[in-house]
């Protein structure tokens, strides 16, 4: 066998998003020795390009916002299908992480009293995002991956994990390649951290980059563990629609935020028949379904989406709170927002859907297996509010942190082992598209799935549909079992694409099941065929996925944890 | 539909050449469009960096016909499209494959950089205009194409003695936080090396951001260091304050 570098921590951290920066800062401070690893240069994750705010409930502008109304929120914007828990310890504990953000050097936007600003967003009842112009994102990521190069962190970055290790039922490690090189990486740890993001690269039309192929969600189901609600795929309102280089590249809600209206071809304010009552801030779901059902029924706008019109604002007011839309529109739309409206259609953009997690230490169902972030199921439901990512990431990345460090660090000395065999069907793994003498091309079989997923599993389903898209994934998945390529293992995008495309089938797969499975309409879970909700039979369970011993996916259903009495009376309450 | 010829280094350490590919031209399109068409039609193992394409992440920055550019930004039809369009690696880093270099320089120089320190007593209330100041270094993308264009880096490779206009504008940022209490100016002066930008503005003018990294930042960094060092005033009220 090929030799190979080996890295030992207490904890390893797979993603340095949000979620994976502050779990490892966390980590480090409870005395863990930490490897952060990532797929992209440090600073490049997803998380940079949030762009709204982060929602956390400190009532800088609206003093009576609280927890109770965060909660209250978030449990109905993810249709009660939501871990309650979680959902409680984000409410609580989001403005304390915001604060201490602001310890670590952040310059959020401020009030005239000189606090951090918040902002409107879709399911807010008040003002609560803490922002900077609509690059928030940014801010964060780079407050916390210099707070991360400053404690100790190793960092190792342009690397992949391709496959997790276990000794017996418990992780001892993490194999994979370093990108630039092709070389194999082994990283022998107690415990380990899932911070990978999400999956929308099994979809064409994505706000997402090429790093969401859904690999911790792979990486976890076969390891063992398990997914839930992977169905609620979570397509963002306002993607961009022209010109075709750009479409699917995300249009901040903070422009509806901001006072952005929505219109049909016709000029009709068409949010008035969908939700009379929030309009164009009605929770992202429905916003949705109404701009995909206006173009549908032939009132869509010249390239196929709705109008969405800011300029009323006024020229400086528009530059000053949302300086990156005006500059993505002016040059790659050359459309100038501060006068004319945008044309924008559903983008794919997150997954509400994830590996299972205890709420209080973010450990899966595997021992040593943590994870956070939007990798991590159960906190949003059906659907997530805007905002809610940002302070997700913050609230269990610091809880990932803390319970990875507590385990690894009753472990006295690491007796764990790595299985040699383990080690070697996964380099076979790696290595068979350079063998292959015939094989299909990565690239032509992955915009087969972006199509099949786009086609079957879209924002309207139904059976028959979910039924065509399940068949035509097992054909992409035999066609996927041979792939070859050209050129060495150096910087190989086209090597690297056959591991990611694995990844991306197990969760096309999961979320098509799941979807087939769920009778009924909920959130991002639209069924033709079951307009309704059904609250008997499906208002009381998650959807689970995991891989039996026969190395099947099993699909199943567990009930939703039972909320006690108190949080009940806030949900059902109205609360304000 | 019209056809674009692109002409893309390909090599390594060992060397290279440019390899010509033809890509058909849609409307709006960009050059890491060209290139996923490249990869996804011709050569699959073509290497290049990117992730937001929408130039927010600053992972995609390449040389387009000898200028430093982010290619998810830069329109194919902004480009003289009857003669073929170059595109080639940062020159200032090291190459690692095609169109891939070697960053990491930047990070390790990063790690030098004091953070953020705040006092014991501090209260967090900022106005808008002055987190604004702060804010405008912030925006940086850490695309590097300022670092690749200074002759400074480029053209004396003084990587050793100057941090560059990314870290001048990274140091900034701390210098003009409203709260922050730490002290830089030394480390200015000596190991980050101020003194050898001589303000030809050339970072300014490729910054995506439009960051005015010189006039903003770098000629008042300057400033501090030469009132603290070098003006004689100065000098002798820090010896009668006993500093
Ligand atoms: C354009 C856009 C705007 C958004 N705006 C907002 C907003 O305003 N507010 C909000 O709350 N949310 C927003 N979101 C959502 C939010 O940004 C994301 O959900 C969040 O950033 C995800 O963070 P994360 O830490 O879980 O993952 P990421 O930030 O995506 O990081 C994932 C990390 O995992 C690494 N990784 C993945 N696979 C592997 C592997 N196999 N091996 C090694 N490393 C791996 C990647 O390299 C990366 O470092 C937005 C999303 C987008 C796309
Ligand atoms: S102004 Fe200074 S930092 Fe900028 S390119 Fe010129 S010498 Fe380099
Ligand atoms: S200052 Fe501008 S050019 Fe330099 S790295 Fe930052 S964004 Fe890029
Ligand atoms: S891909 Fe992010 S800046 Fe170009």
């Amino acid at each position: 066998m090929e030799k190979f570098e080996t890295h030992v921590h207490d904890v390893i951290v797979i993603g340095a998003g949000g979620a994976g920066l502050r779990a490892a800062i966390e980590a480090s401070a409870q005395g863990a020795s930490v490897g952060l690893v990532c797929k992209s240069l440090l600073g490049k994750a997803h998380t940079v390009m949030a762009e709204g705010g982060v929602a956390a409930a400190l009532g800088n502008v609206d003093s009576k916002d609280g927890w109770k109304t965060h909660f209250h929120d978030t449990m109905h914007g993810g249709k009660l299908l939501n871990n309650w828990r979680m959902a409680q310890l984000h409410a609580q504990e989001a403005p304390e992480r915001v604060r201490e953000l602001e310890h670590w050097g952040a310059l959020f936007d401020r009030t005239k009293e000189g606090n951090i600003n918040q902002r409107a967003f879709g399911g807010h009842t008040w003002k609560r995002l803490a922002h900077v112009g609509d690059r928030t994102g940014l801010e964060m990521i780079r407050t916390l991956q210099d707070r991360g190069i400053h404690t100790g962190v190793d960092v190792y970055m342009e690397c992949t994990i391709t496959h997790l290790i276990k000794d017996g039922d418990r992780i001892s490690g993490a194999f994979g390649y370093w990108r630039e090189s092709g070389r194999f990486v082994l990283f022998q740890a107690k415990a380990i951290i899932l911070a990978t993001g999400g999956i929308g690269k099994a979809y064409k039309v994505t706000s997402n980059s090429w790093e969401y192929t859904g690999d911790g969600h792979a990486l976890a189901y076969e390891a063992g563990a398990d997914l839930i609600d992977m169905e609620f795929v979570q397509f963002h309102p306002t993607g961009m629609v022209w010109p075709p280089s750009v479409k699917g590249i995300l249009v901040t809600e903070a422009v509806r935020g901001e006072g952005g209206i929505l219109t049909n071809r016709e000029g009709e304010r068409f949010m008035e028949k969908y939700d009379p009552e929030r309009m164009e801030l009605s929770t992202r779901d429905v916003v949705a379904r109404s701009i995909y059902t206006e173009v549908q029924e032939g009132r869509g706008s010249p390239h196929g989406g709705a109008f969405l019109d800011i300029s009323h604002r006024g020229a400086e007011y528009v530059k000053k709170k949302l300086p990156s839309m005006y500059h993505q529109f002016k040059e790659f739309a050359e459309i100038d927002i501060t006068k004319e409206p945008m044309e924008v259609f559903p983008t794919t953009h997150y997954v509400m859907g994830g590996v299972r997690v205890d709420p209080e230490t973010e450990q899966t169902t595997v021992n040593g297996l943590f994870a956070c972030g939007e990798v991590a199921g159960g906190m949003h439901g059906a659907n997530r509010l805007g905002g809610n990512s940002l302070s997700d990431l913050l609230v269990f990345g610091k809880r990932a942190g803390a319970g990875a460090a507590e385990y690894a660090n009753k472990i006295k000395d690491n007796q764990l082992k790595v299985n040699d065999g383990d080690i070697n069907n996964a380099v076979k793994e790696m290595l068979t598209p350079f063998e292959n003498s015939e094989g299909e091309n990565p690239y032509t079989v992955h915009q087969g799935l972006q199509d099949a997923m786009g086609d079957f599993v879209g924002v309207f389903r139904t059976k028959d549909k979910l039924h065509e898209g399940i068949e035509e994934i097992n054909v992409l998945k035999e066609r996927a079992s041979q792939l070859k390529i050209e050129g060495s293992r150096m910087f190989n995008p086209g090597w690297h694409l056959c591991k990611d495309l694995k990844s991306m089938l197990i969760i096309s797969e999961a979320i098509a099941r799941c979807a087939h499975q769920r009778e009924e309409s909920r959130g991002a879970h639209s069924r033709v065929d079951f307009p309704k909700y059904n609250d008997e039979v499906w208002g009381t369970v998650n959807s689970v996925i995991s891989k039996d011993s026969s190395g099947d996916m099993n699909l199943g259903t567990s009930p939703l944890p039972q909320m006690p009495e108190e949080l009940k009376k806030i949900v059902e309450g109205g609360y304000k | 539909m019209s056809v674009a010829k692109l002409r893309i280094y390909r090599g390594d350490a060992e060397g290279g050449q440019e390899v010509e590919y033809e890509v058909p031209v849609d409307e709006g399109m960009v050059v890491l469009d060209a290139i996923h068409f490249v990869q996804a039609n011709y050569d699959g193992d073509l290497a290049v960096r990117w992730n937001c394409k929408a130039a927010k992440c600053g992972s995609c920055s390449a040389e387009i016909n000898g200028m430093p550019k982010l290619t998810c930004k830069t329109r194919l039809d902004s480009l003289p499209l009857d003669k073929p369009v170059t595109v080639y690696p940062l020159k200032t880093f090291p190459i690692m494959k095609d169109l891939v270099t070697d960053v990491s320089w930047n990070y390790e120089v990063r790690k030098k950089i004091p953070p953020f320190k705040y006092a014991e007593d501090t209260d967090w209330k900022m106005q808008q205009v002055d987190v604004e100041r702060s804010q405008e270094f912030r925006k940086c993308i850490e695309c590097f194409l300022c670092q690749d264009v200074c002759h400074v880096l480029r053209n004396h490779n003084k990587k050793n003695e100057f941090f560059g206009p990314r870290m001048m504008i990274k140091i900034a940022e701390l210098e003009m936080h409203p709260l922050d209490i730490e002290d830089r100016k030394e480390m200015l002066r000596e190991a980050a090396g101020v003194g050898y930008c001589n303000i030809t503005k050339c970072c300014t003018d490729v910054c995506p951001e439009e960051i005015h990294i010189t006039d903003n930042a770098i000629i008042p960094l300057k400033e501090r260091v030469a009132d603290t060092y070098f003006d004689p005033l100065q000098w002798i009220l820090n010896k009668v304050k006993g500093n």
